[in-house]
């Protein structure tokens, strides 16, 4: 009992260091934020921004001149990607993540580690007590119904314990995502990824993963950093519709506790909301041929203002279909918005059909 | 099981010498290449299946080798062995191939062999009292498609296989990489080789359960025959009821791969999902074909060494049973990530928990077995206790994946590669030693070495648990599976994994060292070397046994 409760408090305080590191996360971002006031600037910035090398120095430039135009943001170390010699999950910040890290923390851990240590404990106890030295001669116990019966119902009992709020967990996951969710399409590729925001009318793009020199001069971490990454806003929940284009990938993002896999022919919709700004890195997590660990994801959370600046830096409307529905006048933008004027030549074949569904959730509005 | 008391041992070492036929021996060539004695076969299998561990363990050796430390350093020349010409892109194939291979050699030419078709073959018809198996022939084409499909998953690592040579799925052979994801013949050859040896996977199981239904002594109820006959009956109707699916399933790969068909091609039709959930509903069972013999060994080593009969008989028994009839309807939580509704993860997630009911039973019944026993800790005893503790640990990190939420975050990283390791490289593979010790007196006819049987033990205990255990860490900080590199932040409990290894191939060298020693200069094993606490049936025979046993039947009591 007492180590059951050393345990729980154990799991506690570990929480509670993982909730400093949260608070700590996003102080960087908001000191940015005031910064990057709404400008009203739709002009789409020269694709050579996406270009990490040419991020550090642009951030210098970009960011006091009030200019809300996007630039690649550096990651927080500890958050959103692997630690040195770590050893536990990566701090969530959405709230699914969150919830399913207390699950594990504060009941599965514990559980788990009182069962083992139980069972360790009566193993070195026969060992010691029933060795032929301490116990010449063996009992002919063969049954005893009893004590059957508990450690088949004791068992049962801490299943049931378990299984309540992992069905919660589940049922939390597989909310219906929310009207006002940013939807965004992810393709998978051998091997790379392609995103696409519909509503937003920003065709799809591609994202690579960075070689190891690009990802050291970018100051992002090497087999995690890519050339252009998934932008989203904070604290909005995002619905992913995830496909595969020739294999089986998985997107997956670890501090969202975001995985799902990327099935050719099929629509697979999962969603999460991060609640901090930041930068964080997952990995493909479906073996899908030679380049399976290197097609690297890298999320960005930005708050609103910025995102709408990278929206329009993509040549896309934030406000999406919601204004487009309301006031036909401001339709006009969208369609010269379609044409990705920053994606690479090489996708723009590629962006041509994503465009096309980019109308249908319009018209449902 | 209660005691069994054969009344009619005599038979055994008295009448060997005029009763045994010894001159019916067969030559050389037909004892071995035609064989259809039960134990020549046994031995065949282990040998077999220690040739195939070899080639696994040096497979995974050179993947903890490259994974020492970040960055690709041995994998395009380990590929321009294959291939002269091969550049990176060659090499990373290559690591998918190395995958695929450990896993595939390890699961059907390493594991099952040994349990079933060594130890099933040797000591099912020695227990249960039978002169041999009840299809002597059939359990010969059973070893030798199994040594074909060998040889054919090991030369698909020499034909094109898309990016390089071999075929670099994994272990799931999952479509669309398996069948457009693949090019070249490489691939063919494996999923030939699975047909292979799943067909002889079959036939042994038919030829077990005959066996066991028919061919008691007399007096050797179904309730009085040892667990580690029970186990290996459990598994032989796991064996015939899931590799059917697999076959089929892999069928279906061979015809959209070859003849056009798009069972698992979205684009005519079909699905690749269906793929998953017929490989997993062969998947799953084929994790408890490979732990339940393992079970009935720990059980036969645990009561003979505590000199007490096993505490529950019948709730061990039926606890195999139950294990066996739950494994089939718990599948699909190997696809938590695949895209389920929401109802479907919900039920998986509650049907997997229930395992770990039966399996908690067996873990507390082995230690009230020992409970009130007189204890010695001879080296299959060591083992045992080893992998009750393993198998513990492997237990309640699956208690965790079970949890569809929670295996969102841990689906195909290291946790799960931890945790499968644990339940069978620690688990499985600690129950293998553990029988080979406790029966190789028998089967040789001469004493291990005890501390080189020790040394491997606690060598080899220490080694998997540093290999292991920290890869449960890289899983929760997000290593995917199946990466030959990986950012720095993973390097130090990637190396430290790797020193592992090291000292665990150290404990293997002192097992291979122990094996010819032994048989080379050991001592001579006496009938019943354990003393009053082994009452099963082989304990009864010579050691060696006899060519032929149980020409006149024993009575069981």
């Amino acid at each position: 009992m007492k180590s059951l409760k050393t345990l729980v408090i154990a799991a506690a305080l570990s929480l509670g260091a993982v909730g400093a590191s949260h608070a700590q996360a996003p102080a960087a971002a908001p000191a940015e934020a005031p910064a990057a006031a709404p400008v009203a600037n739709p002009a789409p910035v020269a694709t050579d921004a996406a270009a990490p090398a040419a991020a550090p120095a642009a951030t210098e430039a970009a960011v006091p001149a009030g200019d809300a135009t996007y630039v690649p943001m550096k990651p927080t170390p500890g958050v959103g990607q692997p630690i040195d010699a770590g050893i536990d999950f990566q701090p969530q910040v959405s709230p699914v993540g969150e919830q399913a890290y207390w699950f594990n923390h504060v009941i599965l851990l514990p559980v788990i580690t009182v069962i083992t240590l139980f069972v360790l404990g009566l193993l070195l106890w026969v060992v010691f007590r029933y060795r032929a030295k301490a116990n010449p001669v063996p009992s002919k116990t063969t049954h005893n119904t009893f004590i059957e019966i508990i450690w088949t119902a004791i068992p049962v009992l801490i299943l049931a314990v378990i299984a309540v709020p992992s069905i919660r967990l589940l049922a939390q996951q597989y909310e219906p995502p929310k009207k006002e969710a940013l939807t965004i399409k992810v393709t998978g590729y051998q091997w790379y990824w392609g995103y696409a925001y519909p509503d937003q009318g920003i065709g799809e793009y591609v994202s690579k993963m960075l070689t190891k020199e690009q990802a050291d001069a970018a100051g992002e971490p090497h087999q995690l950093a890519v050339d252009n990454r998934m932008v989203v806003p904070v604290g909005r929940q995002v619905k992913l519709i995830i496909t595969g284009a020739d294999v089986i990938h998985s997107f997956a993002v670890p501090a969202f506790w975001t995985k799902m896999d990327a099935v050719p022919g099929r629509a697979n919709e999962t969603t999460f909301t991060a609640n901090k700004v930041g930068v964080y890195y997952g990995q493909c997590s479906e073996l899908c041929g030679v380049d399976h660990g290197y097609m690297p994801i890298a999320v960005e959370v930005l708050p609103v203002d910025k995102w709408e600046a990278w929206v329009r830096s993509k040549g896309g409307n934030p406000a999406g279909p919601v204004v487009a529905a309301a006031a036909p006048a401001v339709a006009a933008p969208t369609p010269a918005a379609a044409a990705p004027a920053a994606t690479p030549a090489a996708t723009t074949t590629e962006a041509a059909p994503a465009a096309a569904p980019a109308a249908a959730p319009a018209a449902k509005n | 099981m209660t005691d069994i008391a054969a009344t009619a041992p005599a038979h055994g070492h008295a009448d060997h010498a005029h009763d045994d036929h010894d001159h019916d021996t067969p030559g050389f060539f037909v004892r071995w290449f035609m064989s259809t004695n039960h134990k020549d076969i046994g031995t065949l299998y282990l040998i077999f299946a220690i040739v195939a561990g070899i080639v696994g363990g040096v497979i995974s050796g050179m993947m903890r080798w490259e994974l020492a430390e970040p960055g690709i350093q041995y994998l395009t020349g380990w590929a321009q062995f294959f291939d002269p010409a091969a550049s990176e892109v060659q090499g990373k194939h290559f690591w998918n191939v190395m995958i695929t291979a450990h896993g595939l050699i390890m699961v059907f030419f390493m594991v099952m062999p040994a349990m079933i078709g060594g130890f099933g073959n040797w000591f099912v018809p020695l227990m249960i009292g039978a002169p041999d198996m009840a299809f002597p022939r059939m359990n010969n084409v059973s070893f030798w498609l199994t040594f074909v499909a060998f040889v054919m998953l090991v030369g698909s690592m020499f034909v094109p296989g898309g990016s390089g040579l071999g075929a670099g799925t994994g272990w799931t052979v999952y479509a669309p990489l398996s069948t457009s994801g693949s090019a070249g013949p490489a691939v063919d050859m494996a999923i030939f080789s699975l047909h292979l040896a799943g067909a002889a996977s079959i036939l042994g199981a038919i030829n077990f359960i005959t066996t066991i239904f028919n061919m008691r002594a007399p007096g050797m109820t179904i309730h009085k025959m040892p667990l580690f006959v029970w186990s290996v009956l459990v598994t032989a109707f796991l064996l015939l009821l899931a590799l059917p699916v697999l076959a089929a399933a892999i069928t279906m790969l061979l015809t959209d791969r070859n003849f056009g068909t798009t069972f698992y091609d979205a684009a005519g039709g079909g699905d690749p999902v269906l793929y998953q959930h017929l490989f997993w509903f062969f998947g799953h069972p084929e994790v408890y074909i490979m732990i339940l013999p393992g079970f009935g060994i720990v059980s036969q080593i645990i009561s003979t060494f505590s000199k007490k009969p096993v505490f529950g008989y019948l709730g061990m028994a039926y606890a195999m049973v139950a294990i066996g009839v739950v494994g089939f309807i718990v599948w699909a939580h190997h696809m938590f990530t695949v895209g389920m509704s929401v109802n479907l993860k919900m039920y998986f997630t509650a049907a997997t928990m229930v395992i770990a009911v039966p399996t908690g039973i067996k873990i507390f019944s082995w230690i009230a077995t020992m409970w009130g026993g007189s204890m010695s800790f001879k080296t299959p005893m060591v083992w045992s206790l080893g992998f009750i503790f393993m198998f513990t640990v492997g237990g309640v990190t699956g208690v965790v994946l079970a949890n569809g939420g929670v295996d969102t975050n841990l689906h195909d990283t290291y946790y799960v590669v931890a945790h499968f390791h644990y339940v069978l490289s620690l688990g499985a593979v600690f129950s293998l030693f553990a029988g080979f010790y406790y029966w190789f007196p028998k089967m040789s006819g001469r004493m291990y070495n005890e501390f080189l049987g020790q040394l491997h033990f606690w060598i080899f205990f220490i080694g998997v648990n540093v290999l292991f255990f920290p890869q449960h860490f890289l899983g929760q900080q997000g290593m995917p599976r199946r990466y030959p590199d990986y950012p720095d932040a993973y390097a130090y409990w990637h190396l430290i994994s790797s020193y592992g290894y090291v000292i665990m191939a150290v404990g293997v060298l002192i097992f291979f060292v122990n094996i010819l020693w032994s048989l080379a200069a050991g001592k001579k094993a006496a009938d019943n070397p354990w003393g009053e606490g082994a009452t099963t049936l082989e304990w009864t025979l010579s050691s060696p046994p006899p060519f032929h046993q149980f020409n006149e039947l024993p009575r069981i009591a």
